[in-house]
């Protein structure tokens, strides 16, 4: 008997090497599917942040910046806890501006008018960012974008910010 | 395409006598089921060694969300298990693999016993399957803690006393095996270094060896 029968089709050996191979290829991704979905799950779920926090009174903030801390209720994973997060906000001619402290160069903490080199900017200590008083980036310095801002609401007085700063556009 | 990328391989690395070493050998006719259906009783072993494969594939990515903490533990079991895409199965393929294991370990040398292979030359490796007979079982029963349930923590209890009524040195297992004097934060740390690092690294040296025996000394004759 020759390996291949009559000399059509595939030869026996071939035939073999592919089903074998096949029904290897399907036993090992039926055993890997579930657990590499497993763990690229945290990249592939949705996060939900709607809601509003109360930061003060309205009334509280002036031209100046002043930086607010306040606790946010956050779940990672099996384990919630408050966690601290903080802005910058000032109410100047009649328009209130809640930024974020996070860089948007490499996610330090950003101060406002720390730095005898530029004085009224937002500084970064770690490599030197700027920002000027209206949160936008100096050109020239790390930042690519100016810093991320808070939606504000105002109700009986009071200031809320959103859960989640927003990207801004420009610079 | 696949052939010309070997070929491209094999002549740089020369990787044919790597694999050939490993997989292409004759299998004799009285273990080959197309032969003689009953002849999957050899099969035992390979599928020992399949279920082994998925435990511990299962088990480093049940590694990426299990925490072994006496606060957290049983949270990020419920986690993983209940919110994580495909947990369910993951953490299914382990809990079920782990049985599954033992009663494939427990026919293969049922088989290896009946067909009288562990007679000479092979006594070595009827020993070395026994040490992964234990290996294996000290696994189930270091992993059977790592859940933090009721039942995980009373049936360690259960274990530990029992390992803690061997005469003389008793005490000292029990003490050793918790940690300290209570079943708690040590013993939880303990057994997840055991089952996860030391165990299975005794597992595939013994594992290793079954297997270079075999390949030594040739599987067994017919009845
Ligand atoms: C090779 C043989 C192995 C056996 C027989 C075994 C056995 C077990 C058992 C019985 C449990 C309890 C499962 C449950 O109650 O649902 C468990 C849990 C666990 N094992 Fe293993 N295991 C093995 C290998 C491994 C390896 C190699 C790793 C990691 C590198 C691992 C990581 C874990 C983890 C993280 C848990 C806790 C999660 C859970 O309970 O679902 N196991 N194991
Ligand atoms: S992180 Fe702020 S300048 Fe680099």
């Amino acid at each position: 008997m020759s390996d291949k029968e009559n000399g059509q089709g595939m030869s026996r050996r071939q035939f073999l090497t592919y089903t074998l191979m096949g029904t290897g290829a399907f036993m090992a991704a039926g055993i890997l599917t579930p657990m590499l979905r497993f763990a690229v799950d945290p990249a592939l779920k949705r996060t939900s942040s709607a809601g509003k926090v109360e930061v003060g009174k309205v009334d509280d903030f002036g031209p100046d910046y002043k930086l607010v801390k306040f606790k946010v209720k956050i779940k990672d994973g099996w384990h919630e806890e408050e966690a601290e997060k903080s802005a910058y906000i000032r109410n100047k001619d009649g328009k209130i501006l809640a930024l974020s402290p996070i860089c948007k160069h490499l996610g330090c903490q950003v101060q406002w008018n720390t730095s005898p080199d530029r004085p009224n900017h937002f500084y970064c200590p770690c490599h030197n960012g700027f920002y000027d008083e209206n949160g936008i980036n100096v050109p020239g310095t790390p930042p690519q974008a100016p810093l991320d801002e808070y939606e504000v609401e105002v109700k009986d007085g009071k200031l809320l910010l959103s859960l989640t700063p927003k990207p801004r556009g420009g610079a | 395409m696949f052939r010309r990328i070997y070929q491209w391989l094999d002549e740089r690395l020369n990787i044919g006598p790597l694999w050939r070493d490993l997989a292409d050998h004759e299998v004799p006719e009285h273990v080959n089921p197309a032969h003689h259906f009953s002849a999957f009783v050899y099969c035992f072993g390979g599928l020992t060694f399949f279920i082994t494969v998925i435990q511990i594939l299962s088990g480093m990515f049940l590694t990426m969300y299990y925490v072994p903490d006496i606060l957290n533990a049983y949270q990020s079991v419920k986690y993983l298990q209940n919110e994580v895409a495909f947990g369910v199965i993951v953490r299914g393929m382990h809990h079920w693999g782990a049985s599954l294991v033992i009663v494939m370990m427990f026919l293969h040398t049922l088989r290896v016993f009946f067909t009288g292979a562990y007679k000479s030359p092979r006594e070595m490796n009827w020993v070395v399957g026994m040490l992964l007979f234990f290996v294996m079982l000290g696994l189930g029963f270091t992993g059977y803690l790592l859940p933090w349930d009721q039942k995980a923590y009373w049936a360690t209890q259960v274990g530990v006393k029992i390992a803690g009524s061997v005469p003389l040195i008793g005490p000292y297992i029990e003490t050793f095996l918790k940690g300290g004097d209570v079943l708690g934060a040590q013993t939880l740390a303990r057994f997840f270094a055991i089952h996860v690092f030391f165990l299975p690294g005794v597992l595939l040296a013994l594992m290793g060896v079954h297997f270079i025996l075999i390949r030594r000394q040739g599987i067994s004759g017919p009845l």
